[in-house]
């Protein structure tokens, strides 16, 4: 080929390389959902789920429980972190979705100062956008909690998250790596209990590092089977550190009412031990679609 | 603001020097791992590869593991390995799986090297008198460098690819700051550090270009020198 | 193993997912890389660059590519497409100096006999020169198949599912099995993709039967050294 033609191709390929480069160079958000993303039937209640094995059971209980009730059904399950799916759920394309009251309240309005289940609920419905509804909210829980083994608890006197300033010397907080930047991480012990700590990431197995000493204090959910099984003390909160975080569905508005009452019982019937329980049924190797059967069947509500 | 010039922002504000893990530690941390888990590696299949390569025995098995590697997904194997050697020891289950990523690409290298001379030339060596051990050493292992310095630069690009993934089980490394970051849903941050991984993976690419362009024997791919020629 | 018969549904399920998921950038991959990989060979100047950048591609690890790729071409970090996109652009970047060396290893003889035949250029390429550099290509695209395969379970980590799913969860429920299974599937998977390639090139290349030819072990070896290997992308 005529060295001319290899110029041009050359400058053509590179030309169509900036070309890509620069419009792409968008300031779109790359977090956010596509456009004409996934699209359900018409008729088929979407639900989806945290990437979070916890959060899909309850998900797959709803799924089971409205099947059970007749309606159509299809699951989207481990979606990902709350600013993802929040949007597709705020547009309809998600139309149920397991949530906890006090995380998602903190994402609506990060100012929110209460801290009870029922203040933080009633907060969280206020600040909901209109096209999401709470439905009623469980008496289970999972929520962020500092925890630390019975041996620093009793060799420390510690009830309490405030106790902590008993400690002589350098306590290590452990947790996901993001508890580095959230409020109720290290900045908001300074500001609350005024505890300068020290943050290690410690990723999923927060509870066993906790045990095995590599951490003073971790952060582990408090529907984590570990925290029984490990023997670890889950430290109170007195000045509302953690919101409280009840299970709550959060439903598109325009089917919310449909499957209100199917949903409630469900939420209503689920106690604080149960979700302990059913995680610890997962993470004995449980598959989720059995132990969510298990539970509705044993709650007489399937 | 356009994305890039975001991650860029977030990559040089005074907040990188502090925290939980300043920017240039994680760094340090990653070319740390990346190098140890490469020694080690290199340690086990240059002495394997050359003895595969310069006795012809084992070469089948050779090939066949290295395209096995291929397949594992390093990912997994991580996670696995954290998991069970346990949590105390998560670093060391970790550098076990990048050793173990990174062997194949070295043993193939160090065997390449040493079946691409000429056999003439090896031939020649003997008549000459070197004992085996002489000819591995003084005439195979050198022609053959440059075949080796080629597996060490794959075997070091798929560890520092790797040594990222490991962010998911808080290895620490530029790694700590993608994970953070997706947990946090801050775009910037990820964008940020995958930049610092790229350069990173350049450099050393880069490096590994001038090595090998400085060890290219005079012949270039081991044609017999003029004293060895066979006449 | 009681977690894995317990939970073969769930495996089945993700292995299609993870097939869906990998065979759209291995085909895709070859496609594109054909004229590439033929510019790339044809063109001296061009084809330089042009490897040059598919090796530099190559060396990106992967999750720092499914990273930036929204910021260059404004996919959704979330979306599958965008995972999609960059194992292709891997495939693409192996496939492609595959093919410049499988035309390369035609032998000019024979090319040059059916040019005094009367082949036009077009039939030359696929009546000749892309026959007979079948093997190399097959070669190239068994690699390119197996590491595809492996290199989807990343998609996990930014929420796209498929055997990568069970490491994350079987991370966070402490399942030993699950992991291991994830991996042993997967790995399955690769071995069984590339058993297929092999036999759908003895079908197509029937003359490659009897013996592989010396030129093509040696290539497939001898790649590993010259860093084409797919190490850098994990």
């Amino acid at each position: 080929m005529h060295a001319q033609h290899q110029r041009r191709l050359v400058a053509a390929g590179l030309a169509t390389a900036a070309a890509l480069i620069l419009a792409g160079c968008a300031s779109g958000d790359p977090l956010a959902e596509e456009d004409g993303g996934e699209s359900s039937s018409s008729d088929a209640i979407v639900i989806g789920s945290q990437d979070y094995y916890s959060n899909e059971i309850v998900a797959e209980i709803y799924a089971q429980a409205l099947e059970n009730a007749g309606f159509e059904v299809e699951r989207n399950f481990s979606i990902g972190q709350r600013e993802a799916y929040m949007p597709s759920i705020e547009s309809g394309e998600i139309d149920l979705f397991p949530e906890y009251t006090g995380n998602t309240l903190q994402y609506f309005d990060d100012t929110a100062s209460v801290t009870e289940a029922d203040e933080v609920y009633e907060a969280l419905v206020a600040a909901l956008p209109e096209s999401i509804t709470a439905l009623d909210y469980s008496e289970a829980s999972d929520q962020d909690s500092y925890n630390v083994t019975a041996e620093y608890a009793e060799a420390n006197d510690l009830t309490t998250i405030a106790d902590l300033a008993n400690v002589d010397g350098e306590i290590r907080v452990g947790g996901p790596a993001e508890l580095e930047e959230r409020e109720y991480g290290p900045t908001g012990l300074e500001e609350l209990y005024g505890l300068t700590v020290a943050f290690e990431p410690t990723a999923a197995t927060t509870a066993e590092a906790l045990a095995a000493g590599q951490i003073d204090v971790g952060n582990v959910y408090s529907a984590d089977p570990n925290i029984a099984a490990l023997g670890l003390v889950t430290l109170e909160d007195p000045e509302g550190l953690f919101l409280a975080s009840n299970v709550v569905p959060l439903a598109s508005s325009d089917i919310a009412d449909e499957i209100a009452e199917v949903i409630n019982a469900v939420s209503a019937a689920m106690t604080a031990e149960d979700l302990v329980a059913l995680n610890q049924e997962s993470v004995d190797g449980g598959s989720t679609d059995d132990i969510a059967t298990e539970w509705l069947t044993a709650a007489g509500l399937v | 603001m356009n994305l890039f010039q975001e991650a860029l922002a977030w990559l040089t504000s005074p907040d990188r020097a502090s925290g939980t893990l300043p920017l240039a530690e994680a760094i340090g941390q990653h070319i740390g791992f990346t190098a140890v888990s490469v020694l080690i590696a290199a340690a086990i299949a240059i002495p394997l590869g050359y003895l595969i390569g310069h006795t012809g025995k084992g070469r089948e098995m050779a090939v066949g593991l290295s395209g096995a590697a291929r397949a594992i997904p390093s990912f997994g194997l991580i996670l696995l390995l954290v998991l069970v050697l346990g949590v105390t020891r998560s670093e060391i289950g970790a550098v076990i799986a990048f050793v173990l990523l990174a062997i194949p690409s070295i043993l193939a290298g160090a065997y390449a090297g040493v079946q691409a001379v000429d056999r003439r030339t090896v031939d020649a060596a003997r008549s000459v008198g070197m004992t085996e051990w002489q000819i591995l050493l003084k005439v195979e292992a050198p022609l053959g460098l440059p075949l080796l310095i080629g597996g060490l630069r794959s075997a070091t690009l798929q560890v520092v690819a790797t040594v990222t993934l490991a962010g998911y089980v808080n290895l620490g490394g530029i790694g700590f700051h993608i994970i953070q970051g997706l947990q946090l849903r801050r775009y910037e941050q990820i964008l940020g550090a995958s930049l610092i991984v790229v350069v990173l993976a350049l450099t050393l690419d880069l490096l590994f270009a001038l090595i090998t362009l400085a060890v290219r024997p005079g012949g270039g791919s081991g044609r017999p020198r003029r004293r060895l020629a066979t006449s | 193993m009681n977690w894995v018969l317990d939970n073969l549904d769930l495996i089945g399920r993700l292995s299609l997912d993870h097939l869906r998921l990998s065979v759209v950038p291995i085909v895709l991959g070859f496609v594109i890389a054909i004229p590439l990989g033929w510019v790339a060979w044809r063109l001296r100047i061009t084809g330089a660059v042009l490897l040059t950048v598919a090796g530099l591609l190559y060396t990106i690890p992967s999750i720092a590519l499914i990273v930036a790729l929204p910021a260059i071409i404004g996919t959704s970090l979330l979306s599958e497409s965008n995972v999609t996109i960059a194992l292709t652009l891997y495939a693409v970047a192996i496939m492609s100096r595959s093919v410049a060396e499988a035309l390369g290893s035609v032998d000019t003889g024979t090319r040059q006999a059916a040019v005094a035949m009367g082949y036009s250029s077009w039939r030359r390429f696929w009546g000749v020169d892309f026959p007979l550099a079948g093997p190399v290509l097959l070669a190239g695209l068994r690699v390119v198949a197996v590491s595809t395969i492996a290199l989807v379970t990343v998609g996990a980590l930014v929420g796209i599912d498929s055997l990568g799913y069970l490491f994350t969860n079987g991370y966070q429920r402490r399942i030993i099995p699950e992991i291991l299974a994830g991996l042993v599937v997967t790995m399955a998977l690769a071995l069984i993709v590339d058993g297929l390639l092999v036999l759908v090139g003895r079908a197509l290349m029937p003359w490659t039967r009897r013996q592989p030819s010396a030129s093509v072990k040696e290539s497939a070896e001898t790649s590993f050294g010259r860093g084409v290997n797919p190490g850098g992308a994990a």
